[in-house]
């Protein structure tokens, strides 16, 4: 009798403990989403990119000024690529919160959101100032570095599965710096693939009710 | 066995105590709503028990205006803190033992 009293306490704890402290209403499905957002952008930059490479071919001025503009084109699809993909994961968010009766705004989800972008913030600049004195073999390492460290500080604060997924895009990060020329494949794989199978095990581990 | 029972703390004999406590553990501090929200008990309740709590020394409140709002924060003490980790390795200790017996 004592016994299932203090194991009930026990695990009373560890749920209050968790519950307080934890913003749990972030859906995997919204990774699935930013994964193939960054796919199609990716594939998009991709073609840009080769059509450059012909274009350089045939004459070498074009290519000192179009590649400004190609900078630019990158840019836009990148930044289409993060508003999609924050909006959906904000949407779905919404909706799984609504559908467990919690809140979206509460002290857990601030203190998520504030330890997840001060990292992202701060690696936002520093790309924009390597873009500023073109030092363009950096930017694919920095954003995946700067995006696994944000999401390892930001693991304690919601599921610490996502730690993993830090941890991979950092060591994918610290590789790319290795082989300058494949970044586009990295970036694939960091912000695509590896977000679309991450997504596709935790709404497995978390949201798929058994039949 | 009888120093381990002597560890098992009977302020925290209680659920809404044990909740309180958990809440303020892995917290900076909490307020009452953020309380009443996590731990689904009455108004009345928690604030019995956050003063039995007080009187042991082992939770600091802190009353302040947020926008011409009262507003009540609740924190552990340092003793609060050991006292409780105490208690929960004795609940674990005590189980283990329990165990090894059946």
């Amino acid at each position: 009798m004592e016994n299932e009293k203090y194991l009930r306490d026990l695990s009373e704890i560890k749920k209050m403990m968790s519950s307080s402290s934890r913003f749990i209403s972030f859906s995997g499905l919204a990774g699935v989403f930013a994964g193939c957002y960054a796919i199609l952008g990716a594939l998009v930059a991709g073609f840009l990119l080769s059509e450059q490479a012909s274009n350089m071919s045939k004459a070498s001025e074009v290519m000192i000024f179009g590649d400004n503009n190609l900078v630019n084109q990158l840019f836009y699809i990148a930044l289409a690529v993060l508003v999609l993909a924050i909006g959906t994961a904000i949407a779905l968010t919404t909706y799984k919160a609504k559908r467990n009766n919690q809140k979206i705004w509460d002290s857990t989800s601030k203190r998520l959101l504030i330890n997840f972008s001060a990292p992202l913030i701060a690696g936002g600049i520093f790309c924009l100032v390597l873009l500023q004195n073109g030092m363009m073999q950096l930017l694919v390492p920095s954003m995946l570095i700067f995006y696994g460290l944000a999401l390892i500080h930001a693991s304690k604060y919601t599921y610490s599965d996502l730690k993993s997924l830090g941890y991979t895009n950092l060591v994918l990060g610290l590789i790319s710096t290795q082989f300058p020329d494949y970044g586009l494949y990295f970036w694939t794989a960091g912000f695509g693939l590896f977000h679309i199978l991450y997504g596709i095990w935790m709404y497995n581990k978390y949201e798929r009710k058994p039949e | 066995m009888k120093n381990i029972i002597g560890n098992i703390n009977k302020a925290f004999d209680n659920r809404v105590r044990l909740g309180i406590m958990s809440v303020l553990m892995v917290n900076e501090y909490a307020d009452f709503t953020n309380l009443k929200e996590v731990l689904g008990v009455t108004d009345g309740n928690i604030a019995s028990h956050m003063k039995a709590l007080e009187k042991k020394g082992y939770v600091k409140v802190e009353k302040s205006f947020i926008d011409r709002k009262p507003n009540t924060r609740y924190s552990t003490t340092k003793a609060g803190r050991e006292d409780f980790k105490k208690h929960i390795e004795a609940i674990e200790k005590l189980l283990n033992q329990n165990h090894k017996k059946t």
